[in-house]
This record gives structure tokens, C-alpha cells and sequence, in this order.
């Protein structure tokens, strides 16, 4: 049966040797940033490179750079869909207080976290 | 690439109507499982509101009505409602006859994934049916589910109830998931050569942009469900405020879903409407295009309004009123849909056959619903009116339609292509009539009841002294004696449906003469549909083109 | 295939992308959801409840740092399946899904000591919201590791007849997806402290 199908994008394969290596790479670092101890460069090395590997893997290892776009809007779709959830009731979940209002119940728990 | 079969389908009784993969069988099964549900929901809510006007009472066929017993009623009559009729009906009973004949193909492209679907969501059936049966009784925590209620047993009292029930609702979803990637994918891949995007008749369309609504809104609800079934089993505080969780999460979570959920089950709906009104106006549906890009704003929009169910329950001010401002916006791309429908009707011959007229009778109940959402969109006025009988009134006349009168719609139109023959039309419209008279005088009180105050979720309000008089208590028991008359119109239907099955007129090929391409195939569809499968011409509303001989002018005529 | 025969529905390709990847796409989209519900959840709790920074510093940074490893390393192997499938080599592709099949075990093992080491003391689910998540997240993702290593066996088997080479391509897309929900649950549960 497979033969009937298109064989869609007989792209050539990229060296993946090198793109595993530069994903373990990336991997140390990310290990290692925090170890430094500078709160922004752990943020920087820990979700920075976790985005740049994940756009590796789906790049190459995926295939996403040769597929065709309506690939990647299903998935930006998908995504964006989750930063408007994050950002919408982030006002909600994660700020207990507002100009005229606070949140009694986690203001007792949190009042050292969240004011000092 | 050619295009023959050589296949046989030789298949025995059990594996031809109960393990088929033919997309026609698995369409049947999810319709007549629905409407069982839909008659076992329609029970339900025949006990509450017996209980609701008449206190205390014996329900004939039920007994006397628990506090317990009503609570589960309630919910149970929402959840089903909702998840085990209006879905398996319109989306996947629909989509599943529908997508493969309209398309012009012989079957899903994944048959054993739609089976696997149907067991998935027969396996819900069960599991929903066993949450009755185990100690505590059912749920009673409403279909929303909300955290502490829901989580804590200590609260719902139902121990076992309420994880079975969670456990159902997860499985129904699973089951739709595999349905609508089924569905999204057949109609992307497996078009008929010729059929452009624009060629696609609205019904398909709609079916699909419901499936990919709800794969894109359900998953935050699937995890959050996750999370509550460990909050109700294993005694984590995922939803639990004074351990660091927090209730208001599972809301948003479950909104998120739930109301671009409303436009789930809208949408295919609206499209069987569409069908109907273009082939009984004899009229080309007025701005294709203009409709699907209402249609295609309006879901994106649908993903943007959830919290205006939230108003009254502690979220960030300012965030109301963004969401009020959202709110009102989707209205504007509904009516200019209902606008366009009004249009097509415009000038056209039209002739009001039963299909037609739940057509109709859906288009205008629907705008009643929608105005009415505008006073509970509006965050100002939703502090009065939230959690009253208005709201009850005002998602009913939206629900009610999508779910009722769109089934009707469906099954009147499409019954002939089913089942090789016609329904009774004298019949048709005395239900018809039988069922938007009631239908009205049931909701119209509960409008008047929720301004004066009367409280939903409430058992008795004989203990609410300002609830309890006469004038309020007449409104109920009309809405109530209306809901019983209308459940008893709807053996019109069922007596026309069996009767019509084997003593109907034969149907032929294209009894409405229709245009899109189900109506090619012959009625009922065998296994594989075409005899040679169909090409595409031009859009699928060509009716009345000057200079031809007939009104109408099938997708498959090359000219 | 046993009962069905492939209707011609699944032959047709009008977008031009093959259906059975089309799906695999669609089902990577719904995941997204699933998981992005999830740790949204997460993040907007971490984020108010600072506190849980505590209970973050007891996870195990080097066996979440061995684990990305080794997920990455079979991410690689099931790449080189897919181009030896490309290849019409079956036996090839056969050989490279088992290892990426290997790599998920490891990982499951090195899974299976980190719960077995917290539970022993005593950190369990209900320890509190972070570790309510914590397994709860890595709990998910070890599900997909599994079902990926299952439904790759059956892949596997078939390709090694040279049948349904095709598939191999689907599943390591979502072996990759696996992968990439775990390069961001590694930061997530293990980095951030």
C-alpha cells in the first residue's frame, strides 16, 4: 500500500551526529548555569536552552524546517493558545491581591513570600 | 491514482452493527446511544421539576425525590445533556454519516480509530451509568464540578459517585479526541478530486472547526481532570486553599473548555441549518465566505470569554471587565451569521417542509438565547442575575435548539439518505409544533422567575419564605406541566421515526433535490457509498441558475 | 492489517502531507494542550508560592540531567530509524527502534529509582502542591514514554517485514514530542531551585 502514496519531501537528512552533540552541549550547560549562582543567568541557561533545544529537535529532528507551514501553525496555534491561558488568569492565580481587593486565605499563608 | 473497489464486505450481523468500521454504522451507533441518553436526561429533568413545582410529591415512575437524589438529577441531567447527547448526536453521529458522504469518499480515513472512538464513549455510557449504582449514589456537585464540592467526599458525600462520574466525562473526551483528529484529517486529505476549500458544504465545515474547537480547549480540562481525580482519590491539594492549591484554578480550567464547549455543539447545528434553508429556499446560500470567516472569528473569539462564567466569583476586577468587553464582541459575528441565513431566505421559493421548519424554529429560539446572554455578559448586570433562573432560561434557549431542535433538523433532512425512506410530513409537523409551543412556555416563566429573585440549585423553595407564593409557584408549575407535555410530543416523533423505518415511502436518490453529494449516492448508502467515486464541479448551493433546465445543480454534474 | 481494509479515503493526500503523519500531527497538537494545561497550572502556582522553592531543592538534578540524556541520545536513535525507513531498509529501521525502545527503558528505570528513593522518604504525592505536581507531570510524561515504547514495538515488528515503513516516521515525531515535553519539565521540576 505504501507505494501508492506520495513519498512526501524526499529531503536529505541532515548530519544528526552533530545535531545529538550540540543537544548534549547545550544540555551541560544548562546543568552547569546554575552553579554559578546568579539567579538571571540560571533563568537564562535553564529555559533559554530548553526553548533552543526544543526548537532543535523540532527543527531537525522533527523535520519541522522541510514540513510543510501549515504544520507549524497547528502547532503555534496550540501554543499561543496556552500563553493567553497563562497570561489571562495569571492576575487570578498567582496575584492574591488588587487595588481594592486581597485574597484572605493565601495572604495568611504567603505573607512572608509574597510581601517582603 | 485509480479508484475502484475490489473489496467485498461480507460481514457477519454482530460484526456488521456492532464492530463495524463503516463510518454509516458508527454513525448509527453513536445516534441511537445518544438518543438514549437524550431520553435518559429527559427523565431526569421530568423528575426535578416535577419535584420543583409540586414539593414533595411522588413522581410517577421515580417516587419521592431525595435531596440526594435531586442534586444527582440536576447534574447528571447537565452532563449528559450536554456530553452524552448534544456531542455523540450532532458531532459525531452527524459528522461520522455525513463527512465521508459529503466529501464524495467511501469511508474516515482511519475506520478502526472511529471504532475504537465508539467503544471509547460506549465505555463512558457504562462507566456514567455505574456512578448511579455504587454506594452515595451519583454526583451532585452541578456539571461544572467546582473545587471544594467536588473534591473533597467529605463534602459531596458521594465517595464513589463523584471519581466514577469525573472518570466518564474523561472517557467521553478521550472518545472525541480520536473522533475529531478522524474527522479534521478526512476532510484536509480525502476530498473528492476537484473539491476546493470553498466547494466544502457548510455542514462539513462546521462539524470540523467543532472538533478542532474542542481539541485545542479540552486539554487544560483533561489535565485539571487529572488533577481533581487525585485531589478526590489520593488526597492532594491541587484545589485545596489552605494547603497552597487553589479552587479558582479548576474554573479556569474548566471554562477554558467549557465555553468554547458552547460553540462546539452550536456549530454543527447551525450548518445542518444551513443545508435545509438553502435547499428548501431554492436559493444559493448568501456570502459563503463572509459566513465562514463569521464562523471562523467566532471560534477564535469563543477562546477569549470563558471568565464571563466567573464574574461573580472572586476573579481580578479588571479582568471582568475585559472579559465583558469579549463577551459582547462575539455577538457581532453571530448575527452577522444570523443575518446572512435571513439573506439566503430572502426572495427564495420557499417551502416548509418539517426539516425546514426546525430549521427555522432553531434560527429564531437561537436569537432569543443569544439576546438574553447579553445581560449575563455584561459583568454589571451578571451580579444580579448570576446563579438565578435567568441564566437556567437563557442557556436553554441557546441549548435547547443546538441540541433538540438541531437533532430534528438532522434526522428530519437526512433520514431518507439513512434509512432509504421518508418520514411522515403531517406527522413531522404536528411535533414540530408539539415541541417550540412548550418549548417557550417553559422558558419564558423561568426568565420571569429569575428576575424575581428564585435561585438555581435550590430543592424546596418552600423553606424561602419570598420564593414560596403563589404567583411564583404558578410560573412553575407551568414550566413544569409545559416540559411534560412536551416530553409526551416527542412520541410523535419516535411512533413517526419506527413507523416510518419500515412502512415510510421509499426514498430515492435525491428526494429534496439537493446538490451536495450524499444525495449522489443511493439511499441507504452501501459499504464504500459511490459506485464510481464522485468528482467536484462548483460550491454545493447552485441552486436556481438561469438558463437551466432544473433548480438546482449537483457538485458532481461536469456541466 | 487483520479485519479492514484501507479505504480509499486514507489513500488520498490532498494537502499533500500523508494522513497517518497529518494525525500524528494533530495528536502532537492536542498534546500540547494536555501538557501546556498542566504546567501552566504549575508555573502560576510556583510563581505565587515562592515558598516551594524548598521542596524543589530535594529533587534529584542529576538523574533529571542523565534521564535528558538519555532521551536525547534516543531521540537520536529513532531519527536514524526514520532515515533508514526513508531507505526502504527495514531491518535497519528495526534495529535503531529497539534502541530508542532501550533508551525509554533506561529512562524509566532511572524514573522508577528517583519515586522509589523520594516515597522512601517519605515524600509521596500528597507531600504538598509541588510534589503533587512533580509526579504528577513526570507521572504524565512517563505514561507517553511508555505507550511511545509499546506502540514503537509494534512498529518496530512490522518494519522489520519492511510493512508500514511509514510508520516509523509517526512515532518517532511523537518519540520527539516526548522528548521535548521533557526538555522543559528538566528546567522546570529540577533546574529552577
Amino acid at each position: 500500500m505504501s507505494d501508492s502514496h506520495p513519498t512526501s519531501q524526499a529531503h536529505p537528512h541532515p548530519n544528526y551526529f552533530k545535531i545529538w552533540g550540540t543537544l548534549v552541549i547545550l544540555l551541560i550547560v544548562s546543568v552547569l548555569g546554575p552553579l554559578i549562582g546568579i539567579p538571571l543567568l540560571t533563568l537564562m541557561t535553564a529555559f533559554g536552552i530548553a526553548v533552543v533545544k526544543a526548537l532543535m529537535v523540532a527543527a531537525y529532528f522533527m523535520h519541522l524546517n522541510v514540513e510543510k507551514k501549515i504544520i507549524w501553525y497547528i502547532l503555534l496555534i496550540c501554543l499561543t493558545l496556552m500563553f493567553l491561558f497563562f497570561f489571562v488568569i495569571a492576575p487570578d492565580i498567582m496575584n492574591h491581591e488588587g487595588t481594592n481587593w486581597h485574597s484572605i486565605g493565601s495572604a495568611v499563608k504567603n505573607s512572608d513570600v509574597v510581601h517582603h | 491514482m485509480s479508484e475502484s473497489h475490489s473489496a467485498h464486505y461480507n460481514e457477519g450481523l454482530i460484526k456488521k452493527y456492532l464492530f463495524s468500521t463503516d463510518h454509516k454504522i458508527i454513525g448509527m451507533q453513536y445516534l441511537f446511544t445518544g438518543i438514549f441518553m437524550g431520553l435518559t436526561g429527559a427523565f431526569m429533568v421530568y423528575v426535578f421539576r416535577m419535584q420543583l413545582a409540586f414539593p414533595g410529591i411522588h413522581v410517577p415512575g421515580f417516587g419521592l425525590v431525595s435531596q440526594a437524589a435531586y442534586n444527582a438529577l440536576v447534574t447528571n441531567h447537565g452532563a449528559i445533556m450536554i456530553f452524552w447527547f448534544a456531542m455523540p448526536v450532532l458531532i459525531a453521529a452527524f459528522g461520522n454519516f455525513l463527512i465521508p458522504l459529503m466529501i464524495g469518499c467511501d469511508d474516515m480515513v482511519f475506520p478502526r480509530i472511529n471504532r475504537l472512538s465508539y467503544q471509547i464513549f460506549f465505555l463512558s455510557v457504562i462507566v456514567l451509568f455505574a456512578s448511579f449504582l455504587v454506594p452515595g449514589g451519583g454526583f451532585g456537585g452541578a456539571w461544572t464540578a467546582y473545587p471544594p464540592l467536588s473534591a473533597k467526599a467529605e463534602y459531596n458525600l458521594t465517595p464513589m459517585g463523584a471519581p466514577l462520574w469525573l472518570i466518564a466525562v474523561a472517557l467521553e473526551f478521550v472518545a472525541f479526541l480520536l473522533g475529531g483528529i478522524n474527522f479534521i484529517t478526512t476532510l484536509m486529505n480525502a476530498r473528492a478530486k476537484g473539491m476546493k476549500m470553498y466547494d466544502v458544504p457548510m455542514v462539513i465545515w462546521m462539524i470540523v472547526i467543532a472538533s478542532l474547537l474542542f481539541m485545542a480547549s479540552v486539554g487544560p480540562l483533561i489535565a485539571g481532570a487529572i488533577m481533581l481525580l487525585f485531589d478526590q482519590f489520593i488526597g492532594t491539594s491541587f484545589y485545596d486553599a489552605a494547603k497552597g492549591g487553589d479552587p479558582m484554578l479548576w474554573q479556569h480550567l474548566f471554562w477554558f473548555f467549557g465555553h468554547p464547549e458552547v460553540y462546539v455543539v452550536l456549530l454543527p447545528p447551525l450548518g445542518m441549518a444551513v443545508e435545509v434553508i438553502t435547499t428548501f429556499s431554492r436559493k444559493k446560500l448568501f456570502g459563503y465566505k463572509t459566513f465562514l470567516h463569521s464562523v471562523y472569528i467566532t471560534g477564535i473569539l469563543s477562546f477569549v470569554v470563558w471568565a464571563h462564567h466567573q464574574f461573580v466569583a472572586g476573579i481580578d476586577p479588571r479582568m471582568a471587565n475585559l472579559f465583558a468587553i469579549t463577551t459582547l464582541i462575539i455577538s457581532v459575528p453571530i448575527a452577522e451569521i444570523c443575518f446572512l441565513v435571513m439573506a439566503t431566505l430572502y426572495g427564495g421559493s420557499i417551502s416548509f417542509t418539517t426539516p425546514m421548519l426546525f430549521a427555522l424554529g432553531f434560527i429564531i429560539e437561537f436569537i432569543i438565547g443569544g439576546v438574553t446572554g447579553i445581560f449575563l455578559g455584561a459583568s454589571g448586570t451578571d451580579i444580579f442575575f448570576h446563579d438565578t433562573y435567568f441564566v437556567v432560561a437563557h442557556f436553554h434557549y441557546t441549548f435547547v435548539p443546538i441540541a433538540v431542535i438541531g437533532f430534528f433538523i438532522g434526522i428530519y433532512y437526512w433520514f431518507p439518505k439513512m434509512f432509504g425512506r421518508m418520514m411522515d410530513e403531517r406527522l413531522g409537523k404536528i411535533h414540530f409544533w408539539g415541541t417550540i409551543i412548550p418549548f417557550n412556555l417553559i422558558f419564558i416563566p423561568l426568565f420571569f422567575l429569575g428576575m424575581y429573585g428564585e435561585h438555581r440549585r435550590i430543592y424546596n423553595y418552600q423553606h424561602f419564605p419570598e420564593l414560596n407564593t403563589p404567583g411564583l409557584y404558578f410560573l412553575r408549575e407551568l414550566a413544569t406541566v409545559s416540559t411534560v407535555v412536551m416530553l409526551a410530543f416527542q412520541t410523535v416523533f419516535f411512533y413517526n421515526f419506527v413507523r416510518s423505518l419500515w412502512k415510510g415511502k421509499k426514498a430515492e436518490r435525491n428526494p429534496w433535490k439537493a446538490n451536495t453529494l450524499e444525495w449522489v449516492a443511493p439511499s441507504p448508502p452501501p459499504h464504500g457509498n459511490f459506485e464510481k467515486m464522485p468528482e467536484v464541479y462548483r460550491g454545493p448551493y447552485e441552486y436556481g441558475v438561469p438558463g437551466r433546465s432544473t433548480d438546482f445543480w449537483p457538485q458532481n454534474e461536469p456541466n | 492489517m487483520s479485519s479492514c481494509t484501507i479505504p480509499i479515503a486514507n489513500t488520498r493526500s490532498v494537502t499533500g502531507i500523508r494522513t497517518a503523519k497529518l494525525a500524528t500531527w494533530w495528536i502532537i497538537g492536542s498534546e500540547i494542550v494536555i501538557f501546556g494545561g498542566l504546567l501552566v497550572s504549575y508555573l502560576l502556582l510556583r510563581l505565587h508560592n515562592l515558598d516551594w522553592a524548598h521542596d524543589a531543592a530535594h529533587t534529584n538534578t542529576w538523574a533529571g540531567a542523565f534521564n535528558t540524556f538519555v532521551l536525547l541520545t534516543s531521540s537520536y536513535f529513532v531519527v536514524l530509524a526514520h532515515q533508514a525507513a526513508e531507505e526502504r531498509n527495514g531491518a535497519q529501521a528495526y534495529r535503531y527502534l529497539w534502541y530508542t525502545i532501550g533508551g525509554g527503558l533506561v529512562f524509566m528505570l532511572v524514573k522508577a529509582y528517583e519515586y522509589g528513593t523520594k516515597i522512601h522518604h517519605g515524600i509521596t504525592l500528597s507531600s504538598g502542591v509541588f510534589w503533587s505536581f512533580y509526579y504528577t507531570a513526570t507521572g504524565l510524561h512517563g505514561c507517553h514514554v511508555l505507550a511511545g515504547m509499546i506502540i514503537m514495538a509494534f512498529v518496530a515488528h512490522a518494519a522489520k517485514k519492511g510493512e508500514n515503513l511509514h510508520r516509523v516516521e509517526c512515532i518517532g515525531i511523537y518519540w520527539h514530542f516526548v522528548d521535548v515535553v521533557w526538555i522543559f519539565l528538566f528546567p522546570l521540576l529540577y533546574i529552577a531551585k
